[in-house]
């Protein structure tokens, strides 16, 4: 089980890591998604992994799983769900202020609100990588 | 007690002047000179004590594991201060009553005066080093709002911005200074470190803290090289120029010399640094002063000029100079500060301050000239006024210095500097208010009010009593703040305005005449000195300025081009090769604790996990494929919290993974659906390679930890323990989130309240400028349902609302014992009334709705709040929560517990956080739809067939 979960947590991150390095916002935005998701479990994992032992207090129970990283990453849920709201919208308005929704300045220059079209021959977000 | 309530008076009393302004002009000054006149009067109670030589002292222990501790104490040098900063301080807020138009902005003035006075006060009154220096800062950052105060003029703003780098840069080396003065001594209290004198200065580390504390000073006293801010500080109103530089910022550098003096002064070291720079100071600045045609100008030198003379007196390191320096500091400071003010009502007048423009005043403003011509003649070393004691020790002493083994240098270079001296004072006087008139005022300008011209007279009559009665009227209190700066007994001396016939008398003679005549030949002076090159300080300073800026821009230019891909990548791969080298460089072994066997479900489970994240990074480009995918990886991680006993993160992670996939597919109706092709292959191999280490080594990390044991006891078995006996629920996790960490949630349910606002700031803003365009030219790009709000998704959430409402009220109320709680029902009756909205229409459900959402979360956040405090009233700290059982009849007995109002209030901002964030975006939405229809839906089922204007 543990390195299950280990390995989701890997594959995850990996996945989330891989999207927030692409050109244009969206993917960006369901790669920090992808990255909550693998530092909520990392988390909760940091208090041992437990079959049938919820940390609800009752006569019956023998033994309890570890509450506090389960409290911590409660909140962290809700918090990444604000998190992930604020940058929606922030990547909303700035599309539609500007036609755009690519994340590095300068990578294209767009005036039309139509996605520059698919040119792999000269692609705009390689600008950083072979100039500098 | 009352020490420190004299450091905090004019501090609490900045809050009176904005308040008492919409009383008018007169109430607000009359406020602001009551709470320093209180202080004052506070101080001068302990005037008995200080003069019997005692050291009062008031101590707080405040971070005493740094050294910082709120220490105040009262010596004689603490008291000349305090009583020079709030005397003159009254005098100030006086004279500014009549200095300042109608339409300047008085409250404000007199806020930042308070301010900056309570600074100056804390300054002179610390026992503490680094309470001292958070003084001294603040004295800079007030000043700073003081000379900037007329902020429309940009001389003004310029002057401000140039004082706060000088004194400011000063201070942050001062700061390395004092730290450095502390280690050596142990302690930070200043009663401490000035007794340790010769400890410091036989420490290796006296030298770099001797320049770095003098730097402080020097910027602040405007000493050579870094007098220069000084004059520009002139753009500031007259009644700030008076203060600042007579009594009050240019004195704290001065102040820290006397105050450390024990501490540092006496060696070669001091002497050359600090006395050379005086003398020099003291002869260019002087020299400069005689061709200031501006009247404050001219104040400003030779307020640089005196400062200089006084950082002299107190460099030559003897005790005799130490008192001398004292004198001329209460000498000084009674004459400039009167000069200041009647150069001001000169300006306010005349309406100019150019001496070239003035003359002949004296018929015109008889009151203002014999003041002006008093404080001058002192100011010049005329016999019979107090500047004329001070000058004559100061001769003196200097006739009696050698400088590196040369005797007579240090003389006559301070004769030369009293000549320059005698010849600007007399310019004063002599081109303003004697000579040729002008020919025309634009008003004939008379003697102001009586409220302008007390203050400066009033600053006279020191001049002139001192003068006459040197021993008796200001020999106490020399005595007593040269004790302090000195600590130990005085050497005999006498203040008399007759010393006999000496060398002293004749270069003092020699400096009167040849001062005159200097003046005489004003012009000629003025002809020579053109012939030098001068370098304009200001120019120097804002190319210095413009440098650095350039520098930090190109720095910054170089590290940040824009391109988040970039900074992702680098602080990805920073994160990963710090694991790498930490892994790298420590022993492991296998971990030994026991694992958990996995069933063949959740095998599966994990496999369908891997595939979607496969899935996920080979379809990015198809977004709403990407969300499908988001959404399994989501409903698979609130599995996985089951299977491992986290019923409450489970239920939270799938209620969030809801609102999140609704938010996100609202968001995407308006970006584009598609993620074009544009990383090249190496590219997409590189940033496959980074991401791939940063999986492995997360994962890795996880799995190490997952097959250990706990290196150190956890706390968690307290929370277990300590759940139902002391937060009165089963729940631990519950408890812990609105008992045990009640603040962190509070923390929390802002933060969650703060981000919805933005999202609202944000959206709202879409609704003006070029993106409301956009919107409403905005076209669907995808074919859309015929039937926009169907029957069956309308009826249905119809009826699943009262009963979602119900399952989040239940869930709500077991929190506490069993898995559920505010947040999770929060997210589940968000969901349920989002259901409407996606059902029949933000449209039609905002007509629908009594509920301000806003409000919601404001009311949760001081439910919460409230149920904090509510603790207080109990007497125990914020947020401490009670519990107890009740019975009523037919429900039974039940447990009421304040973590259930707080959990309220948790409820309130995550219902109200959630809707506002997603009812904005599909406001946003109906920017581009047809009007809203009044109807739930788009088909009538009471009606067949034919429309309803033919029946009606």
């Amino acid at each position: 089980m543990e390195a299950l979960v280990a390995s989701g947590v890997g594959a995850m991150t990996a996945a989330g890591v891989y999207l927030i390095l692409r050109a244009r916002s969206f993917p960006v935005i369901v790669g920090l998604a992808m990255l909550s998701y693998a530092v909520n479990v990392f988390l909760f994992a940091t208090g041992r992994l437990a079959l049938d032992l919820p940390p609800v207090i009752s006569k019956s129970a023998e033994a309890y799983t570890d509450p506090l990283p389960q409290a911590l990453v409660l909140t962290a849920i809700v918090i990444s769900f604000g998190m992930t709201a604020v940058i929606v919208v922030l990547a909303l308005r700035a599309y539609l202020e500007s036609g755009d929704d690519a994340v590095d300045i300068g990578a294209t220059d767009s005036e039309s609100a139509d996605p520059p079209p698919d040119d792999p021959g000269d692609p705009p977000g390689e600008k950083e990588g072979a100039g500098r | 007690m009352d020490l420190a309530l004299i450091v905090m008076l004019p501090f609490l009393g900045a809050l009176l002047p904005g308040l008492m302004i919409r009383a008018g002009r007169d109430a607000c000054a009359l406020a602001t000179g009551s709470v320093t006149l209180l202080a004052l009067i506070l101080l001068l109670a302990h005037a008995p004590a200080v003069f019997a030589g005692e050291v009062i002292q008031a101590r707080w222990e405040w971070l005493p594991a740094l050294g910082l501790n709120v220490t105040f104490f009262l010596d004689g040098l603490g008291f000349l201060f305090a009583g020079l900063i709030l005397g003159i301080g009254l005098l100030i807020i006086c004279y500014a009553r009549y200095y300042l138009s109608r339409k300047d902005p008085m409250g404000r003035f007199y806020v930042f005066l308070l301010l900056f006075q309570g600074a100056m006060v804390g300054v002179v009154l610390s026992d503490n080093v680094l309470l001292l220096l958070i003084f001294w800062e603040l004295t800079s950052l007030s000043s700073f709002l003081l000379i900037g105060y007329w902020k429309h003029l940009p001389e003004g703003r310029q002057g401000a911005r140039m004082a706060l780098a000088v004194t400011g840069l000063g201070g942050l080396a001062m700061i390395a200074g004092m730290l450095l003065l502390g280690q050596i001594v142990g302690s930070y209290d200043i009663s401490e470190i000035i007794k340790h004198g010769p400890e410091i200065q036989d420490s290796p580390l006296y030298a770099p803290a001797l320049i770095l504390i003098l730097l402080g000073c020097f910027t602040k006293s405007a000493q050579f090289p870094f007098h220069f801010w000084l004059p520009h500080a002139m753009a500031a109103p007259t009644p700030v120029s008076a203060y600042l530089h007579s009594a009050t910022m240019v004195k704290a550098g001065i102040f820290l010399l006397a105050r450390l003096w024990p501490a540092l002064a006496g060696t070669d070291l001091w002497f050359y640094l600090v006395a050379t720079t005086g003398l020099f100071t003291m002869v260019m600045a002087a020299w400069i002063a005689l061709f200031k045609d501006d009247l404050k100008g001219l104040l400003a030198f030779s307020t640089v000029s005196h400062l200089a003379l006084v950082t002299f007196l107190f460099g030559l390191g003897t005790p005799m100079g130490a008192i001398a320096g004292i004198f001329h500091i209460i000498n000084h400071a009674s004459f400039k500060a009167a000069l200041f003010m009647t150069a001001g009502i000169v300006d306010h007048e005349t309406g100019t301050r150019d001496i070239k423009k003035l003359g002949g005043l004296m018929g015109l403003m008889p009151i203002t000239g014999t003041i002006a011509s008093l404080a001058a003649l002192s100011m010049a070393g005329v016999p019979l006024l107090n500047g004329f004691l001070t000058k004559e020790m100061m001769l003196h002493e200097a006739l009696a210095t050698d400088w590196a083994g040369i005797p007579g240098v240090v003389g006559l270079a301070a004769a030369v500097g009293a000549l320059f001296s005698v010849s600007y004072s007399f310019r004063y006087i002599a081109h303003v208010f004697f000579g040729k008139r002008p020919e025309k005022f634009d008003h004939p300008p008379h003697d102001p009010p009586a409220g302008m011209y007390l203050p400066p007279a009033l600053l006279i009559v020191p001049v002139v009593l001192i003068g006459l009665f040197p021993a008796a009227v200001a020999g106490p209190m020399v005595a007593v703040a040269s004790g302090a700066v000195v600590g130990g007994p005085l050497p005999d001396y006498y203040l008399a305005i007759w010393h006999g016939f000496n060398l002293t008398l004749v270069a003092s003679l020699v400096a009167l005449a040849g001062g005159a005549f200097l003046l005489y030949r004003h012009a000629q002076a003025k002809a020579f000195r053109e012939k030098f090159p001068r370098p304009e300080a200001k120019r120097i300073f804002e190319s210095v300025v413009e440098s650095c800026a350039t520098l930090a821009n190109r720095v910054t230019d170089a590290l940040h081009d824009g391109s988040l891909r970039r900074i992702m990548a680098v602080t990805v791969s920073t994160a990963v090769i710090g694991g790498a080298l930490a892994f790298m460089g420590a022993e492991h072994g296998a971990g030994a604790r026991e694992g958990v066997p996995a069933a063949p479900i959740a095998v599966l489970t994990w496999a369908v996990l891997i595939g979607a994240c496969i899935a996920l990074v080979a379809f990015h480009r198809n977004r709403l494929l990407t969300l499908v995918i988001v959404g399994v990886v989501g409903v698979i991680v609130s599995l996985g919290f089951v299977y491992l006993s986290a019923p409450d993160l489970a239920l939270t992670q799938i209620s969030v993974e809801v609102v999140t996939v609704i938010l996100l597919l609202l968001a995407l109706n308006f970006l584009p659906k598609e993620t074009p092709r544009e990383s090249s292959s190496p590219r997409r191999a590189r940033d496959g390679a980074i991401a791939a280490l940063a999986g492995l080594g997360v994962g890795g990390l996880i799995f190490a930890i997952l097959n250990r044991d706990f290196a150190i006891p956890t706390i968690s078995d307290f929370h277990l323990a300590n759940s139902k006996p002391g937060g009165g629920g089963t729940n631990v996790v519950n408890v812990i989130l609105v008992d045990f960490r009640g603040f962190d949630t509070f923390g929390e349910i802002i933060v969650l309240g703060i981000a919805a606002l933005a999202i609202y700031a944000l959206l709202d803003g879409a609704l003006k400028g070029p993106a409301v365009k956009r919107l409403q030219s905005w076209v669907p790009d995808q074919e859309r349902a015929r039937d926009r709000h169907p029957m069956m998704l309308v009826v249905a959430t119809r009826v699943m609302l009262p009963l979602s409402l119900l399952v989040g009220v239940y869930i709500f109320l077991r929190g506490h014992n069993d898995p559920g709680g505010g947040f999770i029902a929060g997210l589940v009756v968000a969901i349920a009334f989002l259901m409407q909205y996606m059902a029949s229409g933000y449209g039609w459900a905002e007509r629908r709705v009594k509920i301000d959402y806003h409000l919601m979360i404001g009311w949760g956040v001081l439910a919460a709040g409230f149920t904090g405090v509510g603790a207080w009233i109990a007497g125990r700290p914020f947020l401490t929560s009670d519990f107890t059982y009740v019975t009523l009849p037919v429900v039974g007995t039940f447990e009421i517990a304040t973590a259930l109002a707080f959990d309220v209030g948790v409820f309130l901002t995550v219902v109200g956080s959630v809707m506002v964030a997603l009812a904005n975006l599909s406001r946003l939405a109906r920017t581009t739809e047809a009007p809203v229809s009044d109807a739930p839906m788009d088909v009538d089922p009471t009606r067949r067939g034919r429309p309803a204007e033919e029946e009606g």
